[in-house]
């Protein structure tokens, strides 16, 4: 599996690319792989306000429903359209097209450098 | 991860592990919960085959001359009418007429009765059988003998047919045949959890990973996949067929779990059948119903519902069902809402109540051949 250099990872499986002071999140190949098939993505509407280690949202898989947690503050600009339709992309895409949502952070970005990088999080989920 | 070195492990365990299946904790053993995904899965033994180790399930032999007396004292369906190698589906009830565990019986000889029980239920079984044993017969724990696999799909009889000289048209469906299969003593019965025509055999453990491997090798033409445990819970509940621990449990009994075909009332008595005829008498309050989801969302097991805002009852096996592509499942609702389909309820969704029907059941039937 090859994860972003770009992106920063949570120990919630979630990644976040930061460009200026909007935030893309989304989960990662781990993440998907450990859900299996991906059957109902459940995401805010834009405007709603998210909260650093608060669910935000949940993401069901054939067998189970998880919640996933928002890795920076800040108020939705945009939920991905396409899961609503397809949420078997997740599983295809977790790092590209089937991003979750897009933020207009309030956290601080030295908060979400000091998330970790892609080495540390593959060692963190090889290690799991 | 949980501790996989105290679990149980079938005789399967090393191919499951170097098929690189996920594997999970379900009721003390370690099992397959999927090899290429529950989708893929699912759709192998709807379309082509799939195969199932299922060694984890339990077995009971009860012999002797009053075999078919015990059988029928402990078990609610009526096991001496059956002929020789006939099947069928019955319970093991409790005296409130609740179940112990829902079970296959199979009627091996005049005096020979062979149960597939739960493996997680198969010690409580086993000492409730024998508890109840003031007959001239014994009860067998068997389950170290037997690992036991499901091969379920239109080509589940085309696969298997390749292995065994038993003509496998000429059993019928709920009949069994002992013969031997890739050259092993084998029971063969055609049973299932699948909604599918299949088969259920049983064979000795050290036999188990050959076997696996030339079922596997004989289906490949046909598109054959090895299954989990996954794909297993999503076939059985488009076939509406009960699960131990969901829909069946010690405070429910066959009448409302919509399973009235499986007790034999008249047939003399029997463990719980006391308690079930009251029940009768005051009135069946709450029954099994089938459901799909209206709106967005996911009824989940345990999930409550809602009639007119209150609370009304609990939703017992619930997700996506891949082969309708709708989100179904079965529930626990006062009887006569039960009566005819189609009506609103609401499930509470993570505190949100979600709109959601009532529909016949079974979900899936399969195409007549």
């Amino acid at each position: 599996m090859s994860y972003p250099e770009t992106y920063r990872y949570t120990k919630e499986h979630e990644w976040v690319h930061l460009d200026g002071n909007h935030a893309t999140v989304g989960i990662t190949e781990h993440a998907q792989h450990e859900l299996g098939d991906i059957v109902f993505v459940d995401l805010p509407q834009p405007g709603t306000q998210v909260t650093k280690g608060h669910t935000f949202g949940s993401v069901e898989s054939v067998k189970a429903v998880s919640d996933i947690y928002a890795p920076v503050s800040g108020q939705v600009l945009e939920s991905n359209e396409l899961l609503s339709k397809s949420p078997e992309k997740l599983n295809e895409d977790p790092h590209g097209d089937a991003w979750l949502i897009k933020i207009s952070i309030a956290s601080d970005p030295a908060e979400i450098n000091a998330l970790m990088s892609a080495g540390d999080y593959q060692k963190y989920v090889g290690a799991e | 991860m949980p501790e996989t070195s105290e679990l149980k492990r079938t005789p399967l365990f090393d191919v499951h592990v170097a098929s690189k299946a996920k594997m999970v904790d379900f009721g003390g053993w370690n099992m397959p919960v999927q090899y290429s995904g529950i989708i893929e899965e699912h759709n192998a033994v709807r379309h082509a085959a799939g195969l199932f180790d299922v060694s984890h399930m339990g077995e009971i032999d009860i012999h002797g001359p009053q075999a078919a007396e015990l059988t029928d004292f402990v078990s609610s369906n009526n096991a001496g009418k059956m002929k020789i190698g006939q099947a069928h589906y019955s319970a093991l009830l409790n005296e409130n007429g609740g179940f112990i565990d829902d079970i296959l019986v199979h009627r091996v000889a005049p005096d020979h009765f062979f149960l597939c029980v739960n493996s997680s239920n198969q010690a409580k079984d086993y000492e409730h059988i024998r508890a109840h044993n003031r007959f001239d017969a014994h009860v067998d724990f068997s389950s170290d003998r037997y690992a036991q696999f499901a091969i379920q799909g239109p080509k589940a009889l085309a696969t298997l047919q390749k292995l065994t000289p038993v003509n496998l048209s000429d059993i019928k469906y709920y009949w069994f045949v002992d013969g031997q299969v890739s050259g092993a003593p084998a029971r063969i019965a055609r049973t299932g959890y699948t909604g599918e025509d299949g088969f259920e055999i049983y064979l000795p453990p050290s036999e188990a990973e050959r076997i696996w491997n030339e079922i596997l090798a004989s289906g490949a033409g046909f598109g054959i996949k090895p299954c989990g445990l996954g794909a297993r819970n999503t076939l059985r509940l488009e076939a509406k067929m009960a699960l131990y621990g969901n829909e069946l449990t010690d405070s429910i009994n066959p009448f409302e779990a919509d399973l009235a075909w499986i007790v034999k009332m008249d047939k003399g008595d029997f463990v719980g059948r006391a308690a079930l005829q009251n029940a009768l008498s005051a009135g069946i309050t709450r029954k099994l119903a089938g459901f799909e989801m209206r709106d967005r969302g996911i009824g989940r097991d345990g999930y409550e519902i809602l009639l007119d805002g209150r609370p009304a009852g609990w939703v017992t096996s619930g997700g996506p069902s891949p082969t309708l592509n709708k989100n179904i499942g079965l529930c626990y609702l006062p009887a006569e809402k039960t009566a005819q389909p189609g009506v609103p309820i609401q499930i509470l969704i993570r505190n949100t109540p979600v709109n959601a029907v009532t529909v016949p059941t079974p979900f899936y039937k399969r195409p007549k051949s």
